[in-house]
């Protein structure tokens, strides 16, 4: 099952089994430091593994982000002239090379890595 | 309160490209849905393998880079909660660097373990970095080998977050 915040791309996609939650891209899973309510939403996540018996279904989840749905009207609609709506576009240059949330984590890295499984 | 469907991501993302003058993103249209596997045996017996894409390494691993990086890392869940790290080019970081389980819900699930919800977690979790530019690398390099690593791990169920 795919548990999804882009409801366009998952019905484009079709996974065997969709729960989809209308939450901002970033939280598919739920706020930061919400437990109470990330457990809730996966459990009724998973539920759809049970409930959801024809391939290509997608569950919608009973949770709202916010009441006033206005967070919508921002996320990646083109900056204006005067660079107004730039802060919804959080796409950063596409670096070939690792970027790591720490610097002290490029020294931790064994590049020798076993859990590190590089594809050609 | 003003209510509005689901935000159409396709749309966005093609009038985002129009604007910054870049060609149209193909995006995969798939015919018909993958097969659907019934579940076996129920939910509170059963064993999840968790699969995310946003981006999650633990220290001590090499992190993502951010152009079309087909790597994954192999995440042990059982110990890892304090070393965990995000690394992404295409979307908002500073929620899964508070809290991982934003976009990779190891501590719900095991939560859910716990209270008899949900049978066992996989020990080893997968994760990539989304936003390749290539499906078709996706399809034939990436997710055959990510497969084949599942099915030697044996779950009943697997779940992949995208974030």
């Amino acid at each position: 099952m795919c548990l999804s915040s882009a409801l366009s791309i998952t019905r484009a996609v079709r996974p065997p089994r969709a729960s989809f939650v209308d939450f901002p891209l970033g939280h598919t899973s739920g706020r930061p430091h919400a437990l109470d309510e990330q457990i809730a939403l996966m459990s009724e996540a998973l539920k759809g593994f049970e409930e959801m018996t024809h391939s290509g279904d997608i569950k919608t989840l009973p949770f709202e982000w916010q009441p006033d749905h206005g967070w919508k009207d921002a996320v990646m609609r083109p900056a204006a002239p005067d660079g107004a709506g730039a802060d919804s576009d959080f796409r950063l240059p596409r670096l070939d090379t690792p970027q790591y949330q720490f610097e002290s984590d490029a020294e931790a890295a064994d590049s020798g890595c076993p859990t590190c499984v590089f594809l050609a | 309160m003003v209510k509005q469907p689901p935000i159409d991501y396709i749309e966005r993302t093609q009038k985002q490209y129009e604007a910054l003058g870049y060609p149209s993103y193909q995006w995969v249209y798939n015919d018909t849905a993958i097969a659907l596997a019934p579940l076996k045996k129920p939910l509170s017996e059963a064993k999840l393998s968790l699969i995310a894409s946003g981006g999650l390494y633990t220290r001590g691993q090499v992190a993502f880079h951010y152009k079309d990086d087909l790597s994954y890392r192999e995440i042990n869940v059982l110990g890892c909660a304090e070393d965990l790290r995000a690394t992404h080019f295409a979307y908002d970081l500073a929620p899964v660097r508070k809290d991982p389980n934003v976009v990779f819900p190891v501590e719900p699930l095991k939560r859910l373990v716990a209270s008899g919800f949900l049978g066992a977690l996989a020990e080893r979790a997968y994760t990539f970095m989304g936003g390749i530019y290539s499906a078709r690398k996706v399809k034939d390099i990436l997710a055959p080998a990510l497969a084949a690593r599942l099915l030697s791990d044996q779950p009943d169920v697997v779940l992949l977050v995208p974030a």
